[in-house]
């Protein structure tokens, strides 16, 4: 019986120490290759570098903004962010005239903010009478490449497009009326190019000269290939993470959770001993689970949900804490080891889940108020709190008693105190 | 343990309080207030890690053009990073301005550079959600205590969770700290961990009133007497909780010392509320708000 329940004790704890092996540093038997859960986890922009941005749809009284605007809108976007050659960009629609744009891991945000956030209305506008002849509508294809200057010398890079046959016939019919005049390419109301037609053209093709490089002709032959934002976006805000600051800033605090976790394991054991090992034993197994369940959710960690994180190992050893406490008092009462180890887990368990509870409502407020790298924070608190119910209670119970039965556990002075039998 | 009086001193324990928020009361009104971040009032901030010693005076230089009252910090171990916050809010261009600026004068990838800007709209939605935040979490934790024990054990842990609150906040207009969103995430988990650490000392009355069964009822001994009882685990939770805090604030970036700075704050007062004002009070509520049959 003795040898046998230690045996069975070592078994768990060699068990445990093997998930967390695998949720840290995965497997790799052969062909067969486990990947480490943190791994699996996704990291937010805040950690991974990367630029986030809210923008909002104006409202204009003869124009309302619709849901079918805002589609259109949020299609627009991606189109343009396409050409970005960005990994995994995320736009998603927050409620009625709000869009968020995600890009993870961007090294220029600046061109970035410059293709989202521009409504990007393309029109020819004939100067002598300023009516719009054709707009971005009529595009039917614009890229980028290599040809005449402005000043007819050499080569540059400039926009090449070519009209729908309505607007070929529209823009056959003003450069007829222009020639010798000047037809205006503006974008938003800005002039970008200022032609002199030079003779009628038939056929819809034509070129917009004025791109100071390859890129930034590249850049607006998206915009006016992705067309006009349906609405008109105001930028509420905007988050721009370096990706090397991101990245340290993902090492530096991790490093500290480490610091601060070790600490806490050191200090159960200081404290109580061969129980608090076991405390520790369970908390291995908290953070595992904790670990494997944020992969499994599919959740973003961000900074402060590593600050959640590593504050919620202060709060999972809390049951441990109480059940311990609880022990202590039933063995103070004078009752033996395993009757104080069955009561003082069953009185513990209603007081651990009443006050993880009342945490746990706390934490679904903030996750539906907060926002962003908040939300992340609410979420492995919430996960933590949790998991920690389950371990603290049920594999410290079963640890407690098989080491109880093996007769390595006795008396209270293996929780530290003296002068108590 | 020999049973500590809690209730012959509640007076002191009621005045330490209320003496912490008196005068954080009167910081608040002589400072006209707290002292709102970008993420309530708008405006932006830029981090960037440097490399390398420089002079307050280089970062002022470059930020004079666009904000004189810009304040600048050192931050990062080595006191290599560098912290600017504006109450502007940067259109794209500012920002790509000041961002080469930086790179140019320190000879930086762009990637060491965070910017962030937040419009006043965004902060004033800020402030009314958080708000609600509150109060609901407040009523989610009324009515779960409520039901659970009894109305009086739920007023006595909202007024601790409200005292918690408040010392944070008067923690924050005393020091004068920009209030941002983490500081309200940090409210909203100290109200989550202090009323932890009240039920835990109400489930201990609770069980004690229920072993007295059918005897008269000294009820500030046993509010002694459970505190007592309990105080092993008050204080032993809040060490092992405020040293991971500590290790997150000692060692962590800027971004995470900002969340842990208002919780160690909170996690001190809520130890301290759910030992000394909670159960007193209770005692307080139970004498002026008699049930009926009640013995």
């Amino acid at each position: 019986m003795k040898s046998k329940s230690l045996a069975l004790f070592l078994a768990i704890v060699l068990l445990i120490s093997f998930f967390a092996y695998i949720a840290f540093f995965g497997l790799n038997i052969g062909k067969y290759e486990i990947v480490p859960a943190k791994d699996l986890i996704k990291l937010g922009l805040d950690l991974r570098g990367g630029v986030t941005v809210l923008l909002e749809a104006k409202d204009n009284p003869e124009d309302p903004v619709n849901d079918e605007k805002m589609g259109r809108a949020v299609a627009t976007i991606r189109e343009r962010i396409d050409t970005l050659g960005v990994t995994e960009p995320v736009i998603t629609r927050i409620g009625a005239d709000r869009i968020e744009v995600q890009l993870p891991e961007i090294q220029d945000p600046e061109r970035a903010l410059d293709l989202i956030g521009q409504t990007a209305q393309l029109e020819f506008i004939e100067e002598e009478t300023g009516t719009v002849i054709i707009t971005g509508n009529d595009v039917k294809k614009a890229q980028a490449e290599f040809g005449q200057s402005n000043d007819g010398l050499g080569q540059a890079p400039v926009v090449a497009f070519e009209l729908s046959a309505d607007g070929a016939k529209r823009f056959a019919e003003a450069t007829e009326r222009n020639i010798g005049k000047i037809i205006g390419i503006y974008l938003d109301d800005n002039p970008i190019s200022m032609p002199t037609v030079q003779s009628i053209i038939p056929d819809g093709k034509g070129i917009i000269t004025g791109s100071a490089s390859m890129e930034e002709a590249g850049d607006l032959a998206t915009l006016i290939r992705a067309g006009a934002l349906p609405v008109s976006l105001d930028t509420l805000s905007v988050t721009a993470v370096g990706p090397q600051l991101g990245a340290n800033s993902f090492e530096q605090s991790v490093n500290a959770g480490k610091i601060g976790i070790v600490l806490v394991f050191i200090f159960m054991i200081f404290y109580y001993r061969l129980p608090g090992l076991i405390a520790d034993i369970t908390l291995v197994l908290y953070l595992t689970l904790t670990l494997f369940v944020l992969a499994a959710l599919k959740a973003t960690l961000t900074l402060p949900g590593i600050a959640g994180l590593v504050l919620s190992v202060g709060m999972a050893v809390d049951a441990n804490v109480i059940i311990y406490e609880r022990i202590k008092d039933e063995l103070h009462l004078g009752k033996t080891f395993r009757a104080a180890i069955e009561s003082g887990f069953r009185r513990a368990f209603l007081t651990i889940f009443d006050a993880n509870f009342t945490t746990i409502i706390a934490c679904v407020i903030l996750f539906y108020f907060g926002s962003g790298p908040i939300r992340g924070f609410a979420v492995t608190l919430i996960v933590g709190v949790t998991i920690s119910m389950f371990t603290a209670i049920t594999i410290t119970k079963i640890l407690m008693k098989l080491l109880t039965q093996s007769g390595m556990l006795k008396c209270m002075k293996y929780f530290g105190e003296r002068g108590v039998k | 343990m020999k049973t500590i009086n809690f209730m012959g001193a509640r007076k002191l324990w009621f005045g330490i309080s209320l003496t912490l928020l008196a005068v954080g009361l009167i910081f608040l009104i002589i400072n006209g207030g707290l002292n709102l971040g970008m993420d309530f009032v708008g405006g932006s901030s830029i981090h960037a890690t440097i490399g390398k010693a420089f002079e307050v005076s280089e970062i002022r230089d470059i930020m004079d053009k666009y904000d004189p009252n810009a304040t600048i910090t050192y931050a990062g171990q080595n006191r290599d990073q560098v912290i600017v916050r504006t109450k502007i809010s940067f259109d794209n261009e500012k920002r790509a301005e000041i961002v080469k600026a930086f790179t140019e004068k320190y000879s930086l990838e762009s990637n060491n550079i965070s910017f962030e800007t937040i419009g006043p709209t965004v902060g004033k939605e800020l402030a009314k959600q958080s708000l609600i935040a509150l109060l609901l979490a407040f009523v989610g934790i009324m009515v779960y205590v409520s039901f659970r024990f009894e109305w009086r054990f739920g007023l006595a842990s909202i007024a601790a969770l409200i005292h918690d609150v408040a010392i944070m906040v008067a923690a924050y207009a005393i020091l004068q700290i920009p209030v941002n969103g983490t500081f309200i995430a940090a409210l909203l988990t100290i109200i989550g961990y202090s009323i932890n650490a009240t039920i835990v000392i109400f489930d201990k009355i609770r069980e004690n009133i229920k072993s007295e069964r059918g005897r008269k009822i000294d009820y500030d001994n046993l509010v002694n007497v459970s505190v007592t009882q309990t105080l092993n685990r008050s204080i032993n939770t809040s060490l092992t909780t405020l040293i991971t805090i500590f290790a997150l604030y000692f060692l962590g970036v800027p971004a995470i010392k900002d969340i842990a700075f208002p919780m160690i704050v909170g996690i001190i007062s809520g130890c301290y509320s759910s030992v000394l004002i909670a159960s007193p009070l209770w005692v307080v509520l139970r004498r002026r708000f008699k049930v009926s049959g009640a013995r």
